[in-house]
């Protein structure tokens, strides 16, 4: 699997400091087109500085400063003129926590196509990622009310609606299930799998069954250090390094 | 919790002494909270009372519609109320672009460095400084510097300066308390700060800006001093018709009136301010409004 041939994302000696302790250091991870990749670990271990990494997020964070590359089809993201807006044009997002824009569901998921300037009908676009989202059926009677009426899950799917209408080719989320019920997350974990037909998936989760059920790769991190990378099966049940196997099998963390 | 059920302490066996003595402090403060509460709603209710019995019988057409008068029964604010209006309308004008666009800067913009703080702190300061001073400076800036004169634009100018922190302070706060996570996701979409500010930050921290705002006219109408620091007059038979003119203003006609000997003008005084508690509740009535339709989106 370490042929970075097929790789769409790739970190190289990835390094991310706030002020001046690091957070995530010296990581080497290769993301693969149309895969899931999952990347777990105890709180605090830097994945999720790591995901945000991914689409210039930490960008906002004050005193934040990255070495190493992250590489999107041999492109440098923090390369010189590099426009982080465009960045995240190529990287959806999905966060912990539903945070649809306090308007109607329709505007939530035709803003970003707008304001880009996306081609095509919109009504077209924002039914089409709503259907991705598994969310249509239970909105399209209702476009135009307020997006923060709908349930938390269904918010969750609004969410990756609004990423999908975008057409990214990375959708990266972060611990996108922590905040939602046992049965809006197994609907948020079917629609991975048929996500996973046209998007690259990025998720970051605390929930090592998660992990174990939809990735096809999963990277284990502690302390800022990718302890360990392989595919899904093997990570689970063979791991190589025994912090690996003492998180996974619930020693710890 | 409700009182209507009354509560015996140790019915359950827990060794009630102490349980007795804090239920009794509760019950104390709520005592002082409510005395308190209806001492100061009476006071304002006597101020309320004193001014309408004085001033209502001399609340009619004739008062808002004549120029000020040496004749009690011929006086009236119409030159005042036109003032007051000239001055709010174009310190509104002037402070309300300025004010929102800098917390806009400062919350939004501005590196978190130690200048932006040390301006933060500053502006805190600025809204607790003396009215007086502000009229000094327009003085000395707007009407002697610039030779805008007594104008209504000097004083609107001085006006926007004394409510600029205000606005200031109220538009950051109620910028800042639009959710990061909205700014985040909009961000994710591939939006530019400019987007995000316009589509997401300012329609959510409206209601709270106009709120701010408005707050600040209030006060801004009942300013005398500073008018009279760069000079508005007190005896005005005109009504201003452009910027340049001289003016007066609601409050400086009110202290003018309050301070003639005769009765009558008192009670004149006490017309004065009715008109200028409604203009004032008007004032908040449209903010109330407006946050109202701008919640219901």
């Amino acid at each position: 699997m370490n042929t970075s041939e097929n790789a769409i994302l790739e970190a190289r000696d990835v390094t991310i400091r706030y002020g001046g302790k690091a957070a995530v250091k010296g990581v080497n991870l290769s993301i693969y087109e149309k895969k899931i990749t999952a990347i777990i670990g105890p709180s605090g271990c830097g994945k999720s500085t790591l995901l945000r990494s991914l689409n210039r997020m930490n960008d906002f964070i004050d005193h934040v400063t990255q070495e190493g590359e992250i590489l999107y089809r041999n492109t440098n993201l923090y390369g010189e003129g590099v426009d982080p807006v465009e960045v995240r044009l190529h990287m959806g997002m999905v966060f912990q926590r539903p945070n649809p824009f306090p308007k109607s569901i329709f505007r939530n998921v035709a803003w970003g196509p707008t304001i880009n300037g996306l081609p095509g009908d919109i009504n077209l676009r924002v039914e089409r990622a709503l259907k991705q989202a598994a969310l249509w059926n239970e909105v399209k009677d209702r476009l135009e009310d307020s997006a923060l009426n709908l349930s938390g899950g269904q918010q969750q799917r609004l969410c990756i609606a609004r990423a999908l209408a975008m057409e990214p080719e990375v959708i990266l989320m972060d611990e996108p299930c922590s905040a939602l019920d046992p049965v809006s997350t197994a609907r948020i974990e079917d629609l991975l799998f048929e996500l996973k037909q046209n998007y690259t998936i990025v998720i970051v989760t605390h929930n090592m069954q998660q992990a174990s059920r939809v990735s096809d790769y999963t990277a284990f991190m502690d302390s800022g250090i990718l302890i360990e990378y392989g595919d899904t099966d093997q990570v689970f049940t063979r791991p190589k390094q025994k912090r690996t196997e003492d998180y996974v099998t619930g020693r710890f963390g | 919790m409700s009182d209507s059920l009354p509560i015996k302490a140790g019915s359950l066996g827990h060794r009630s002494g102490s349980l007795k003595r804090r239920h009794l402090a509760a019950q104390l403060f709520k005592a002082m909270c409510i005395a308190f509460t209806l001492f100061a709603v009476s006071v304002l209710g006597f101020l309320i009372f004193q001014v309408g019995s004085d001033g209502l019988p001399w609340l009619d057409w004739q008062f808002l519609s004549n120029f000020p008068s040496r004749f009690p029964d011929k006086a009236g604010v119409k030159s005042a109320l036109y003032g007051t209006l000239w001055v709010v309308s174009l310190t509104t004008l002037i402070a309300l672009p300025i004010g929102v666009l800098a917390a806009i800067y400062l919350e939004d913009y501005a590196p978190a460095s130690r200048l932006t703080r040390v301006i933060e702190i500053n502006i805190a300061n600025l809204a607790g400084v003396p009215s007086i001073v502000y009229g000094i400076l327009g003085l000395a800036i707007f009407v002697r510097f610039l030779g805008l004169e007594r104008s209504v634009l000097a004083g609107a100018m001085t006006m926007s300066l004394l409510i600029l922190p205000v606005i200031i302070i109220s538009s950051k706060e109620a910028i800042s308390a639009v959710p990061s996570s909205i700014r985040l996701a909009a961000y994710a979409v591939g939006a530019t700060q400019w987007q995000v500010v316009r589509s997401h930050v300012l329609p959510a921290a409206l209601p709270g800006i106009l709120t701010g705002i408005i707050l600040a006219l209030s006060r801004a109408i009942g300013e005398t001093a500073p008018l009279i620091m760069i000079g508005a007059l007190t005896y005005v038979a005109f009504i201003p018709a452009g910027p340049m003119d001289e003016f007066t203003a609601l409050p400086i006609q009110i202290f003018n009136w309050a301070s003639r000997p005769q009765a009558e003008f008192h009670e004149l005084a006490a017309a004065g301010i009715i008109v200028l508690l409604v203009v004032l509740l008007t004032m908040n009535a449209l903010a109330v409004l407006i946050r109202y339709k701008g919640t219901q989106k």
